[in-house]
């Protein structure tokens, strides 16, 4: 699912103690009137990755990206960009290139002129700025629009323009706040994956805030979920959805089933948690984060590792429940199952759609068994 | 530089306040602190027949002008097509740029020219003073209103079309409550336009139409005026009182509706 | 995309000539045919009659009608040198004064622009406030501290500074400070209303883009809020020139402008024709060139708002 991170120095640098970060953010807090928007964030990010900080609207990822560009100050903490502390430089002296959600391409100026526009600040040489941004629009395949302007451009177009007047001043950080949000669906994953092969071409770093969590786990080297103004998990995409470090994440990436209950026995690989949810199995979970006995847990279990069955699965008697199939949402490829238990819960099943039926194997009303492997679940003390 | 720009704005109307109470004949020579210019002004019959007159006149054109300015913003932005329709634009935009003289002047000898030829309109008097405003006002009023008709969405009258009401109906309960703001404050302009004008009014007004801005400009023309100050001071309480209350109303207005969308939300919610 | 505007009552209402009808034969009698008239006026003779003009359509007899075109009038306004320097000089006092309006204008809009939306409603009534106090008070004032007798020249004389009193009115900087102290509102507003419009990231992605705040007010801002000072510009600039309250009160009889020349031919030397002459003048070489300036410029935005559509 994630864009492989060939074009990372080395893979996964993250895990490497030696190496060292090149944008660190150090314990920054931004306070409006009193109420904290970015609350203590610490963040390391590696050259050439992909960065994403995902989260819903007014978590602060935006504020925290704003900071990284210089537009806000932050009330206390520092960030540093390839070792240089950024405190009290201003915007137009970082290097440092922002694409706006909105584009921001100057309404006045044509296609040319916008791209240039960055270079011409840097009083470069006129045949230099004019080979550069050849270049630039050559990459996103906008050379022939040279001299439109941008309302005779298309959204799409638009944001193009917007990537190439960022990426020919060559910055060290490439910031992009939603940079797709304002493309359809089909125009928008085509663009990931653009997006995507641009950034390995250059190799520039990239940090872009996105609400959509698809979207994120698509472009990616790796993500951080936001809350609050705070930072939960950082993580790979993989890591993200299959290892959540709490609820939140793993509610918002996702679709997830989760039963509350109490530890009641705990070995070294496993635990046996006790939840009023399932009247007759306990749930059985492998885990290494550890929990005592007569804990308040969650377990959490992605849909499609629930396995749905019209025949009970004989002599288990942990992770399996019994119900009656409520709803089935047809999706083309899957079809999602809700099924009711006996005590008037609801377990969701995603199961894939392997043959083209006209008579579905498992219909409304069923009487249905559902199971899962402890492999699969996932213990949440938080 | 905005402080300067409202010094600048604000210091010339505090003076003309403050010398309004001074008692001496000598308008910059102050003797004491009284009420004797307004008392003068109660007693001046010349400037409040004027008044009377001016805020006639000012009434109908501000309702009239209203009425056509209506017509015409939507002739302009909601009808696609009809004949001559950027002459028609021209003409309604020429008076905002025309010089006040010039204005003055045609609608004279149009007045003179249809004396003679049909008898009408005869002697000059609150009627031709109130033509000739309307025709001046009419540009302010529907550039006004016309703006508020393009920013408004007209997908809110396709949907009460769509939902079985006639097009005099959509009109009259859609359109011209969503624009009602907008033909209010084209009212009160069209109101200040009107009683503020001195140079068409003396092109053609009669000798018993003679409109207060009339008066007062024949009076300023002689040099300063004692009572002349103590009328400023009233209009511009009047006006701050006006003011006070417009802001009142419209901080009100303003609150409920930015509430508007949590409580909707909260409903959207509840629904789910 | 955009979805596309439909036009509402274009199939449904049959009521739209009546809404196309009134407001035009308001204008065509009202306002075109003064405008006729006073073409036809400036080509007569002055006489000694009332109305004190001579009519240029005779009727010989009863088929064959004359017309006489009198060219007079006109030659009169190019040959006088009254005339051409009256013109001239109102010009340059109205383009004058506009120029100064924006220079005290301009900064007033960005301040306003920048400041908090609460204090910002009440920037913008202070702007507004003014204008709905009569024009000819707000003349007055000045009357009152510019006279000889007036507060500025007692202050100065009080403290000494001079033992004469100033001749600070009867000139034409007397009547451009009333012109630009009138006017200001005009050209804040449309300028704010510009520079309101500006999305703010636009000068944000300059400032990313490594410009500093100087350079990017002049090549971002200043630009695209070029539209508001054009018609900020224009809206003081063309009823400035023809204006007659101004130069008659805080001008004397030296301040001749061309709105007090067009009043005293027709008041005082009851001139008609040579007025309507000169208001004819004035409308082709003032008031035209500016309609169809304007004209052109909402044709220009209807293209560009058709294009944005088609996308």
């Amino acid at each position: 699912m994630a864009a492989k991170s060939r074009h990372l120095n080395k893979i996964e640098p993250w895990h490497d103690p030696e190496e060292r970060p090149y944008v660190y953010i150090e314990n920054i807090t931004k306070d409006y009137d009193g109420s904290a928007a970015v609350d203590e964030v610490n963040l390391s990010v590696y050259q050439g990755e992909l960065f994403s900080l995902l989260g819903k609207s007014g978590c602060g990822k935006s504020t925290l990206l704003r900071m990284l560009a210089g537009f806000e100050m932050p009330s206390s903490g520092k960030i540093y960009i390839d070792g240089i502390d950024m405190s009290g430089i201003p915007p137009y002296r970082r290097p440092v290139s922002m694409v706006f959600q909105s584009y921001a391409l100057f309404p006045h100026m044509n296609v040319e002129q916008n791209v240039a526009f960055g270079l011409k600040q840097e009083k470069l040489p006129r045949s230099q700025i004019n080979e550069r941004v050849d270049d630039v629009l050559e990459l996103v395949q906008m050379l022939d629009f040279k001299k439109r302007k941008p309302h005779q451009l298309s959204g799409g177009q638009r944001q193009r323009i917007a990537l190439a007047r960022s990426l020919v001043k060559r910055p060290k950080l490439l910031l992009l706040d939603e940079p797709l949000a304002a493309l359809d669906k089909k125009l928008r994953e085509k663009t990931q994956l653009e997006l995507v092969n641009i950034q390995e071409e250059v190799g520039i770093t990239f940090i872009m805030v996105s609400h959509d969590q698809e979207e994120a786990m698509t472009m990616a080297s790796r993500i951080g979920i936001m809350a609050d103004g705070r930072i939960i998990q950082v993580g790979t995409p993989t890591e993200i959805y299959e290892y959540p470090n709490c609820k939140y994440v793993s509610n918002f990436v996702g679709a997830i089933n989760m039963f509350e209950g109490l530890v009641v026995e705990e070995e070294e690989n496993y635990a046996i948690v006790r939840s009023s949810v399932l009247d007759d199995s306990d749930i059985k979970v492998e885990h290494s984060a550890s929990a005592a006995i007569g804990a308040n847990v969650s377990v959490a279990i992605r849909p499609e590792k629930v396995v749905i069955s019209k025949t009970p699965l004989k002599e288990r008697n942990y992770n399996c429940a019994k119900g009656v199939v409520q709803d089935i949402i047809y999706l083309g490829d899957v079809s999602i199952y809700h099924v009711e238990l006996a005590n008037g819960h609801i377990v969701y099943s995603t199961a894939t759609n392997l043959f083209r039926i006209a008579e579905r194997p498992i219909q409304w009303d069923d009487e249905v068994y559902l199971y899962w492997l402890p492999e699969n679940a996932i213990l949440l003390t938080a | 530089m905005l402080l300067f720009g409202y010094a600048f704005m604000y210091v010339p109307l505090f003076c003309i306040i403050a010398l309004s109470f001074n008692d001496s004949r000598f308008v910059t020579a102050w003797s004491h602190f009284s009420f004797k210019w307004y008392k003068a002004l109660a007693q001046n019959s010349i400037m409040l027949d004027a008044a009377l007159n001016s805020l006639k006149i000012a009434c109908c054109t501000a309702t009239i002008s209203v009425l056509i300015g209506t017509l015409a913003a939507i002739a302009i932005v909601r009808v696609k097509r009809f004949k001559g329709k950027p002459f028609f634009v021209g003409m309604i935009a020429a008076p905002l740029i025309m010089p006040d003289v010039v204005v003055g002047l045609s609608l004279l000898l149009l007045f003179v020219s249809m004396t003679n030829l049909l008898g009408w309109p005869g002697e000059h008097g609150i009627l031709t003073v109130t033509i000739a405003h309307i025709t001046l006002s009419l540009s302010y009023v529907t550039a006004v209103i016309q703006s508020r008709l393009t920013e408004m969405d007209s997908s809110i009258e396709e949907a009460a079309l769509d939902l079985g009401a006639t097009p005099v109906k959509v009109f009259f309960a859609i359109t011209i409550p969503s624009i009602s703001s907008a033909i209010m404050s084209g009212w009160i302009l069209s109101f200040v336009l009107s009683f503020d004008d001195v140079v068409l009014a003396s092109f053609v007004s009669g000798p018993q139409s003679t409109t207060l801005p009339m008066v007062v400009f024949s009076s300023i023309r002689m040099g300063l005026s004692p009572q002349i100050n103590a009328m400023t001071t009233i209009i511009v309480s009047i006006l701050t009182v006006c003011v006070a209350i417009a802001g009142y109303v419209i901080y009100h207005s303003g609150k409920k509706i930015s509430n508007k969308p949590r409580q909707e939300k909260k409903r959207w919610q509840g629904l789910m | 995309m955009l979805p596309k505007k439909v036009n509402t009552w274009k199939f449904h209402f049959r009521g739209s000539s009546l809404i196309v009808g009134v407001p035009y034969f308001w204008l065509l009698v009202f306002f075109l045919c003064p405008c006729l008239i006073l073409l036809k006026i400036s080509f007569a003779d002055s006489v000694l009659q009332i109305p004190p003009y001579s009519n240029i359509l005779k009727w010989i007899n009863d088929n064959v009608a004359q017309l006489t075109f009198n060219f007079a009038n006109y030659r009169l306004l190019f040959t006088d040198d009254l005339y051409v320097r009256t013109f001239t000089t109102s010009v340059v006092i109205a383009a004058n004064s506009a120029f100064a309006c924006l220079l005290i204008g301009y900064p007033m809009a960005y301040a306003i622009v920048r400041s908090r939306p609460k204090i910002r409603m009440i920037l913008l009534m202070l702007i507004v406030l003014p204008f709905w106090t009569s024009f000819l008070i707000r003349v007055y004032s000045w009357v009152i501290l510019l006279a000889p007798t007036g507060l500025i020249n007692k202050a100065l004389m009080y403290l000494g500074i001079i033992d004469q009193p100033l001749k600070l009115m009867g000139n034409y900087c007397a009547v451009a400070i009333g012109i630009v102290y009138t006017y200001l509102p005009f050209m804040v507003l449309p300028i704010y209303s510009s520079l309101e419009k500006i999305d703010n990231s636009v000068v944000e992605a300059a400032y990313d883009l490594g410009c500093t705040p100087t350079k990017a007010f002049f090549s971002v801002i200043l630009p695209l809020s070029m539209r508001g000072v054009a018609t900020g510009f224009s809206l003081v600039f063309m009823p400035a020139i023809g204006e007659y309250v101004m130069p008659e009160i805080l001008g004397d009889v030296s301040t001749v402008t061309i709105g007090r020349i067009v009043w005293s031919e027709f008041f005082t030397n009851l001139s008609w024709p040579v007025a309507s002459a000169l208001s004819v003048m004035m409308i082709i070489f003032v008031a035209l060139p500016v309609t169809l300036w304007y004209g052109g410029q909402q044709s220009r935005l209807n293209k560009k708002l058709n294009i944005h559509e088609k996308v």
